[in-house]
């Protein structure tokens, strides 16, 4: 089944063969598609159906977790990440995560985004002040947060505290960024917000979006990959898969026939 | 509408049923808050009598004379402070170790059990074992013995805190350090710890209000001193051995000093208790 087509756009990461498991369960079954670089990727399907367990095999979020492991190759940049050699935490410094639930750590929204620059970087507190500045600035937040840099991060509303989240994952520079439903749990203003901000992004990073969301995969990626079952069905250009999906499964779930 | 009347019945006897329950309930209760209450107005009144400023700067009197509690406070200050500091890092570590790496590791479910048999073992066991490994080896009653006696009293509940509060954080926050690239230790020692601090601190506290008020573990292991004495490989006074012995004395002077003692063990423990509380309800991680 698996009909991958070549995306045209250079290609920042390549999944080639990938199976998952969760201890026997097999979650994900000879997945294969390229990521492009500085695209939005959108992966939709069903609950259960894998694609935010593919998402967590991107930055190998999965080793937390001792019963679960992947095989086959996922190479980044040409590079195949899935070895033990990998070091875990510069791929995670490289390939950035934000999740459905906002996350914000207990700490002041200035410290909740220089925690991951300190873990790579030393800078000069006014270097650090200006990188803390671009990052809300980029996802958005800077003008509702500038005058409270001081008060806690959990102060902060839903829709805030996830694009303080995004702030806090682009502000250590990743390459990629990943999102798993980051709107999900977010009212519709928030979410516009969200979006408009993934527009945006797209520029400087390489963005790979888990959604439930069928418009919102319309609005905002420009490449969709339909899994079922743990398998891809289907994977190609967005408007591609809408408006002209080449398989009966995916025409059924965008018509929301089944999911 | 037989139904009715069927119902009808049920729910009078079920109104009866409430009446009946909700009695003996607020009835138990009473009875329960009477004796706590009498309890904590005869330490108050016949304490409060005894309190002044001679109490912490003078020593535990000869039989007869007049005197303070001065040598039992600093002792048990002493004691329950070393207590804390052997105790407390170590519990810390070993619910991080189970809360964080040993999760459903068999090894972590025999270690739980067994932290829980110590959470309610008789504390005289614990002064037993340290009297025979300690006292007995070093020929001397000791400061250093009781508060390692109460240090082993305080583990337990240290340990049982550090886990609880650890998994109250949420496996989403551990992800979201991780996602950013940071090693697991940073993980626990930035984000864990700082989510579950209030939580591991007023497990501390309650540990330490637990000790305060031991006896038994004391009476095998730092015994007791009738001088003022900083030693700590010496017998060294303390709040609950005084109690005990001047309780148990026919002399007027030494009840009165028991009963002060009693009040200050109260109040301290009450102020724990108050300070434990307030840190509990400061905004957590939902």
């Amino acid at each position: 089944m698996n009909d991958t087509q070549t995306v045209e756009a250079g290609s920042k990461i390549q999944v080639r063969n990938l199976d998952f498991y969760y201890g026997k369960f097999r979650a994900l079954k000879d997945v294969s598609l390229d990521i492009a670089k500085n695209h939005v990727t959108a992966f939709i399907g069903p609950s259960g159906c894998g694609k935010s367990t593919l998402l967590r095999t991107l930055n190998r979020m999965y080793e937390l977790y001792p019963d679960q492991r992947a095989t086959g190759e996922i190479l980044l940049d040409g590079k195949n990440i899935l070895t033990p050699r990998m070091d875990l935490y510069r791929l995670r410094a490289r390939v950035g995560m934000v999740f459905q639930k906002p996350t914000p750590f207990p700490m002041t929204i200035y410290e909740n985004i220089a925690f991951g620059v300190r873990l790579y970087e030393r800078l000069k507190k006014s270097t650090m002040d200006d990188r803390v500045e671009s990052a809300l600035r980029q996802s958005a937040l800077w003008d509702e947060v500038k005058d409270k840099l001081k008060q806690s991060g959990m102060s902060l509303s839903g829709g805030q505290q996830q694009r303080l989240c995004i702030a806090r994952a682009i502000a250590v520079k990743p390459e990629v960024l990943l999102l798993d439903e980051p709107a999900s749990a977010l009212d519709p203003i928030s979410t516009l917000k969200i979006e408009e901000l993934i527009y945006e992004l797209k520029n400087n990073y390489t963005i790979v979006i888990v959604t439930h969301n069928m418009q919102q995969a319309a609005r905002v990626s420009d490449h969709t990959a339909f899994m079922y079952l743990g398998e891809l069905v289907e994977f190609g250009d967005t408007n591609g898969i809408f408006t002209n999906p080449s398989q009966k499964q995916t025409e059924d779930y965008i018509t929301g026939r089944y999911g | 509408m037989a139904d009715a009347s069927g119902s009808n019945w049920r729910y009078r006897r079920r109104r009866i049923l409430n009446v009946f329950n909700l009695t003996g309930s607020v009835i138990a209760t009473g009875f329960g808050l009477f004796w706590l209450v009498w309890i904590l107005w005869t330490t108050l009144s016949a304490g409060a009598a005894a309190i002044d400023w001679t109490l912490f700067t003078e020593n535990t009197p000869a039989p007869g004379g007049r005197g303070g509690l001065a040598n039992a406070i600093v002792g048990s200050l002493i004691m329950v402070g070393l207590a804390t500091v052997i105790g407390t890092p170590i519990g810390i570590f070993a619910g991080t170790w189970l809360a964080e790496f040993g999760r459903k590791k068999p090894v972590a479910a025999v270690i739980r059990f067994i932290n829980d048999i110590l959470l309610s073992a008789p504390s005289i066991i614990m002064g037993l074992f340290v009297y025979e490994l300690v006292v007995v080896t070093t020929r001397q009653f000791s400061g250093i013995a009781g508060a390692l006696a109460l240090a082993i009293i305080l583990l337990p509940v240290v340990i049982r805190t550090t886990e609880e509060m650890l998994r109250l954080v949420p496996n989403s926050l551990r992800e979201a350090a991780l996602a950013l690239g940071a090693p697991r230790w940073k993980v626990i020692t930035l984000i864990a710890y700082r989510a579950a601090l209030s939580g591991v601190l007023t497990g501390v506290l309650l540990g330490v209000a637990r000790i305060a008020g031991e006896t038994a573990p004391l009476l095998f292991t730092a015994l007791n001193n009738q001088f003022w004495s900083t030693d700590i490989t010496g017998p060294m006074a303390n709040l609950p051995v005084v109690i005990f012995q001047f309780a148990m004395s026919p002399y007027a002077e030494w009840h009165t000093l028991a009963w002060a003692g009693a009040l200050l063990i109260t109040l301290s423990v009450l102020a724990l208790s108050i300070i434990a509380r307030t840190l509990l309800r400061q905004p957590k991680m939902d």
